[in-house]
C-alpha cells in the first residue's frame, strides 16, 4: 500500500483528488492523461486505496481488467499506476475546506494546516454507511449493532471476529459479502432479512455469499426490535406488509449476539455543502455534468460521492472521464456546454449524468425504481433497446451515441423503462 | 479506617455532592455501579438547563429548580464543560395557552426569574423563522440553556478526585448495615465503614434506601425518548422550543444542544427500571409531536435516537433530607428538572450534612478549576493551525464527522476514559452521522494501545458490552 507525507508540496497543482479510493485513484490517472501536471490525491486513512484493502474478497476487475481480483490487488493495480503516472499521494491529511477559488485547506501530523491552491478539484470521497439512527430500529441499545462496513474491518484488517451467532438487516451487497466472510471465519449467520420484496445486492452475490452456504434470506422482513442490555442477545423479527407495516403478530425472536447492517450507502457530500454545490435530492450527490463538472466551475466528482454504484469497476470509469475532464479544464481546454438534460421517467429513479451534449458520445447510468421483468427501455423518442430484467439493486447503461441525437432538437429526453407489451420487440 | 461520607451514585447528582463536600476536610468515597461516571439517566436527558419558571415554588423542585440555574455559568467556567444560555420559547397555538403563559410568566417573575418576555406572532417569525405559522404566542426565557451533561459528571468527578476523592467504580452495593456509630456499606469487591451515607443512587435509590431499612419510598421510572438529527440543521431552530405544558409534563422539545445537533424529545411513559428501548410509537409521537411546533423536522433526518428514565417518586417532587436511619441521607426521585437543580441540591445536602452533626472545615487547598478539555472543531482557524503546529496528534482527525483529533482522544483516555461510550461522550468521536462507522476503529486501536488491553477486552460501556470476540487463528 501507498502512505505517503510528500515533504515539498509542489504548488500549485493542477487537479487535486479528495479521496483515494477507486474513484480517486482512477480520476487521478485520468487527469494526467487529460493533460494535467502536478496532480495530487489526498486520503484522510493512513493507506491510499479506499475501501479497498478491507475488500479481500475476489470480483472486482472483471469489467476494467477483464479479469477477476480481489479488492487489494484491484487497488494494488492502481496504486502502481500511480506511481508510474508520477502522481503524488498525500494520506493522514483531512481537507477542513475548500473555497470557490478551489484552495484547499488541508490538515496533516506531518505538517498541520496548510492551503494548497489547484487549478482543479475532483471530488471523491466515497459513501458512508447508513445506520441504525438513519431507520430508527426498535429496541434496547446494546452493543453489537454495528454497520456491516465496520465489522469487515474489524475481521478483514483486524482479524477479529464481530460476534458469534449473527443476524444481518438488509441485502446490501456488503451484508451478503459479510454473510459469506463470517461463516468462513466460523460465526454462525442465523439470516439475512430484508424489508423489500427483493434483494439489494447483486444477483451473483445472493448465489455465491448466501445460496451456495445455505445462509437464509428473508424477504419483505425487518428487524422489530433489538433485546439485550449490555449485548445483543437476541432479534425480534417480523414481515411487513405491503406498506412496510411492520405485522408484529407473525414475528419471532431470533438469538444473535450480534446484528449487521448493510442498509445502503449515503453519499459523503460535506465538502459538496461547503462549497454549496447543486446536490441531486434522490442521489444524494452533486449534480454533475456529461463532463462529471458540478455546478460550480473546476469542480469535478466522481464514484460513490455522486450516486452509489454496484462495483468498482464502474467507479473507475465514470472517475478516468472525471479525472481527464478536470485534467483537460486545469490545462485549460474548454469542451462545449452539454445542450440537452436528462429527465428520470418511468420506473427510473435517477439517472447520472445529469446532462449530456449531443455531440458525444456517453455513458449514462441509471437505477429502477422496482424490479421489472422483460421491459423497453426507451430515451425519448431517439433509441430504445430491450432489457430482459431491470433490478434497483443493479445499475442499468446506455450508451449513448451522436448518431442517436443528429435529428434531435429539444432540449431535454426522458429515459423512461416500461413493460413490453404483447408483440413489442 | 472510616470514611467521613459515602456517596452512593455517581450521575450528575452524586459527582456535584462530591465536590462539593471536596471543598472541606473530609474524607470521601463515591461509588458507582457502572464503569464511568454518568452513565445512567445523567447521559440520556435533554441536556437543558431549565430557565427557573416551569416549577412550582412551592414544591421543592420548583425552589431547586432556580438556584440551580444560577450556578451553572460559574460552574461551566470553572470545569470547562459546555454550556450555553440559548434562551427558550414556551409557544401558544390559541387564546388558553396565551393565559397558560401569562400565568407561566407571573409564576417566574414570582420566583425572580429575569427577562421574561411574551412574544407577539410577528417577533416570533423574525427571530425563529422556522417555528410554525399556527403559533399565537410565546414566552421567551432567555435564561435557558444548553448542557452537556456527561461531560459535566466527568468535570465535576475529575475536579472532586483532584481533591481526594475516592472513586470506586463497577461495584455495586449490597448491604448498608449500622456500625459502631456510623454505618457500614457492603459492595461486591469490598466492605467500608462510613459516618454518613448519602443515597444518590438514582433510580435504584428505593432499593439502596431499603437496604438500610430507610424504605420509606418507590421510585417508578418514566421514560423519555429522544431522537438526535443531522447536523445539516444546525441553526434551523436556535432556541429551546417547548409547547404549552400540560399538568403531567412539559411536553415534548425542540433542543438545539450544546454541539449544534438538533434534538427532539422526550416522551413520558411509564415503563420498568431496565426498559431503555426506543419504540415506533415514541418515534411517531415525537415527530409528530415536534412537527406542529416546526413543520420543517422529519425523522429521515434522524442520526441517532435513545431513552433515559426519570426516577419519579409518589408525588412527583424530590426526597431530599435524613432519613430515619442515622446517618443516611436519601437524595431521590431527581427527576426533571434535576439536572438544572444539581448544584443547587450539592449545597442543600451539605448544609443537611452539617445538620445532622457533620463538622465542615474548609479546605484551602481545593482548587474549584480543572483545565477545560481541548475542542478542536470548535477552536477558530488561527487557534486550529496553532495547535495543529505544536502538536502533530490535534493534526489527526480521528472522527471525520464531528472533526475530533485523535489528541482529543488521547487527552480523553488520559483523563479517565475507559470505554469506547466513555471516549464517545467525552469527545464526540462516534457521536455524528456516521454513528462510529469510521472512527470506531480508530478509537478501539487507540484505548487498546493506551490501556494496554487487548480489543475483545474493551467494552462499549463496561458491565459485558464486549465490542469483538477475541482473534482469529490462521496459522
Amino acid at each position: 500500500m501507498i502512505s505517503a507525507a510528500p515533504r515539498h508540496l509542489r504548488q500549485p497543482y493542477d487537479v487535486v483528488v479528495v479521496g483515494a479510493g477507486p474513484a480517486g485513484m482512477a480520476a487521478a490517472i485520468g487527469a494526467k492523461e487529460g493533460g494535467a501536471d502536478g496532480v495530487l490525491i489526498i486520503d484522510r486513512e493512513r493507506e491510499a486505496g479506499g475501501i479497498l484493502p478491507q475488500c479481500i474478497h475476489a470480483g472486482f476487475g472483471l469489467h476494467h481488467f477483464k479479469e477477476e481480483l480481489t479488492g487489494p490487488e484491484y487497488a494494488q493495480r492502481f496504486l502502481g499506476q500511480l506511481l508510474t503516472h508520477d502522481i503524488e499521494v498525500l494520506t493522514d491529511a483531512y481537507v477542513l475546506d475548500i473555497n470557490p477559488e478551489q484552495q484547499l485547506k488541508v490538515m496533516s501530523p506531518h505538517f498541520g494546516v496548510t492551503i494548497l491552491d489547484s487549478r482543479a478539484v475532483v471530488l471523491a470521497m466515497g459513501a458512508r454507511e447508513r445506520t441504525r439512527g438513519a431507520i430508527r430500529i426498535p429496541g434496547q441499545r446494546p452493543a453489537g449493532v454495528m454497520t456491516a462496513g465496520f465489522a469487515q474491518k474489524l475481521v478483514n484488517i483486524g482479524g477479529y471476529l464481530p460476534g458469534k451467532r449473527v443476524a444481518i438487516l438488509g441485502s446490501g451487497d456488503i451484508g451478503l459479502i459479510m454473510a459469506r466472510r463470517l461463516v468462513l471465519e466460523g460465526a454462525e449467520v442465523v439470516g439475512v432479512f430484508e424489508i423489500m420484496p427483493h434483494a439489494n445486492g447483486l444477483n451473483r452475490n445472493i448465489v455465491q455469499c448466501l445460496h451456495d452456504f445455505g445462509t437464509p434470506l428473508y424477504l419483505s422482513t425487518t428487524v422489530a426490535f433489538v433485546h439485550g442490555f449490555s449485548r445483543v442477545e437476541k432479534v425480534t423479527v417480523a414481515p411487513v406488509d405491503a406498506h412496510f407495516n411492520v405485522l408484529a403478530d407473525q414475528g419471532w425472536d431470533v438469538p444473535c449476539d450480534t446484528l449487521l447492517l448493510s442498509i445502503g450507502l449515503i453519499p459523503e457530500n460535506e465538502l459538496s455543502r461547503r462549497l454549496r454545490l447543486r446536490l441531486d435530492p434522490v442521489t444524494g450527490g452533486p449534480v454533475v455534468s456529461s463532463t462529471m463538472e458540478t455546478s460550480r466551475d473546476g469542480v469535478f466528482a466522481c464514484g460513490n460521492v455522486v450516486h452509489i454504484h454496484d462495483l468498482a469497476d464502474f467507479v473507475s470509469q465514470e472517475s478516468f472521464l472525471a479525472g481527464r475532464s478536470a485534467g483537460a479544464y486545469a490545462s485549460g481546454y474548454k469542451s462545449l456546454s452539454d445542450n440537452i438534460r436528462l429527465i428520470p421517467g418511468e420506473n427510473v429513479r435517477y439517472c447520472v449524468p445529469h446532462t449530456i451534449a449531443s455531440e458525444r458520445e456517453h455513458t449514462v447510468y441509471l437505477r429502477v425504481t422496482r424490479p421489472m421483468q422483460a421491459c423497453n427501455l426507451r430515451l425519448g423518442t431517439v433509441y430504445q433497446r430491450p432489457l430482459r430484467y431491470a433490478f434497483p439493486g443493479e445499475m442499468v447503461t446506455i450508451k449513448v451515441k451522436p448518431s442517436f441525437l443528429e435529428r434531435f432538437h429539444g432540449e431535454a429526453l426522458k429515459i423512461d423503462i416500461w413493460p413490453r407489451q404483447g408483440d413489442e420487440p | 479506617m472510616r470514611y467521613d461520607v459515602t456517596i452512593i451514585g455517581g450521575g450528575v447528582i452524586g459527582c456535584a455532592i462530591a465536590r462539593e463536600l471536596l471543598r472541606y476536610r473530609l474524607k470521601v468515597i463515591l461509588l458507582e455501579q457502572e464503569c464511568e461516571v454518568g452513565f445512567g439517566t445523567s447521559k440520556s436527558n435533554s441536556g437543558i438547563i431549565h430557565a427557573g419558571h416551569h416549577d412550582d415554588p412551592r414544591t421543592l423542585k420548583g425552589r431547586l429548580e432556580w438556584l440551580g440555574n444560577q450556578a451553572w455559568d460559574q460552574l461551566a467556567d470553572e470545569l470547562g464543560f459546555g454550556f450555553k444560555r440559548v434562551g427558550e420559547l414556551t409557544v401558544a397555538f390559541d387564546e388558553a395557552q396565551v393565559q397558560t403563559l401569562h400565568k407561566l410568566k407571573a409564576q417566574g417573575e414570582a420566583k425572580g426569574v429575569p427577562g421574561l418576555a411574551l412574544w407577539e406572532s410577528e417577533r416570533i417569525r423574525c427571530e425563529e423563522p422556522n417555528l410554525s405559522q399556527e403559533i399565537k404566542a410565546a414566552l421567551y426565557a432567555p435564561t435557558a440553556g444548553v448542557v452537556n451533561p456527561y461531560q459535566a459528571c466527568f468535570a465535576l468527578i475529575e475536579n472532586a478526585c483532584a481533591s481526594g476523592l475516592e472513586l470506586l467504580l463497577e461495584d455495586p452495593v449490597q448491604a448498608i448495615t449500622p456500625h459502631a456509630d456510623g454505618l457500614r456499606v457492603t459492595t461486591v469487591k469490598r466492605q467500608l465503614d462510613t459516618r454518613f451515607v448519602v443515597n444518590a443512587a438514582g433510580l435504584f435509590a428505593d432499593e439502596v434506601a431499603a437496604m438500610a431499612g430507610a424504605g420509606t419510598f418507590r421510585l417508578r421510572a418514566r421514560k423519555g425518548e429522544e431522537y438526535l438529527l443531522d447536523k445539516r440543521l444546525n441553526g434551523f431552530v436556535t432556541r429551546l422550543i417547548f409547547p404549552c405544558p400540560t399538568p403531567a409534563s412539559k411536553g415534548i422539545l425542540v433542543i438545539p444542544t450544546y454541539d449544534g445537533t438538533l434534538m427532539v424529545g422526550p416522551t413520558a411513559h411509564w415503563s420498568d427500571k431496565g426498559d431503555l428501548a426506543t419504540t415506533p410509537a415514541g418515534s411517531d409521537e415525537v415527530f409528530s409531536s415536534v412537527r406542529r411546533l416546526v413543520p420543517g423536522l422529519s425523522e429521515l433526518d434522524c442520526i441517532a435516537e435513545f431513552a433515559g428514565l426519570r426516577a419519579v417518586t409518589e408525588d412527583e417532587d424530590f426526597i431530599i433530607g435524613a432519613s430515619s436511619v442515622k446517618g443516611f441521607i436519601n437524595v431521590a426521585g431527581i427527576q426533571s428538572p434535576g439536572l438544572t437543580a444539581a448544584p443547587a441540591i450539592a449545597e442543600l445536602v451539605r448544609d443537611i450534612l452539617q445538620d445532622e452533626g457533620l463538622e465542615l472545615i474548609p479546605n484551602e487547598s481545593f482548587n474549584p478549576y480543572i483545565k477545560a478539555p481541548i475542542r478542536f472543531a470548535t477552536l477558530s482557524t488561527e487557534e486550529q493551525v496553532a495547535l495543529a503546529a505544536r502538536d502533530p496528534h490535534y493534526a489527526h482527525i480521528a472522527c471525520r464527522c464531528e472533526l475530533v483529533t485523535e489528541g482529543e482522544i488521547l487527552a480523553a483516555i488520559e483523563r479517565g476514559a475507559r470505554t469506547l461510550d466513555g471516549l464517545k461522550f467525552r469527545t464526540r468521536a462516534g457521536m455524528g452521522r456516521c454513528q462510529g462507522g469510521f472512527c470506531t476503529w480508530r478509537c478501539l486501536g487507540l484505548l487498546s494501545r493506551e490501556l494496554n488491553l487487548p480489543i475483545p477486552a474493551l467494552t462499549k460501556r463496561g458491565n459485558g458490552s464486549w465490542l469483538a470476540c477475541e482473534r482469529l487463528n490462521h496459522d
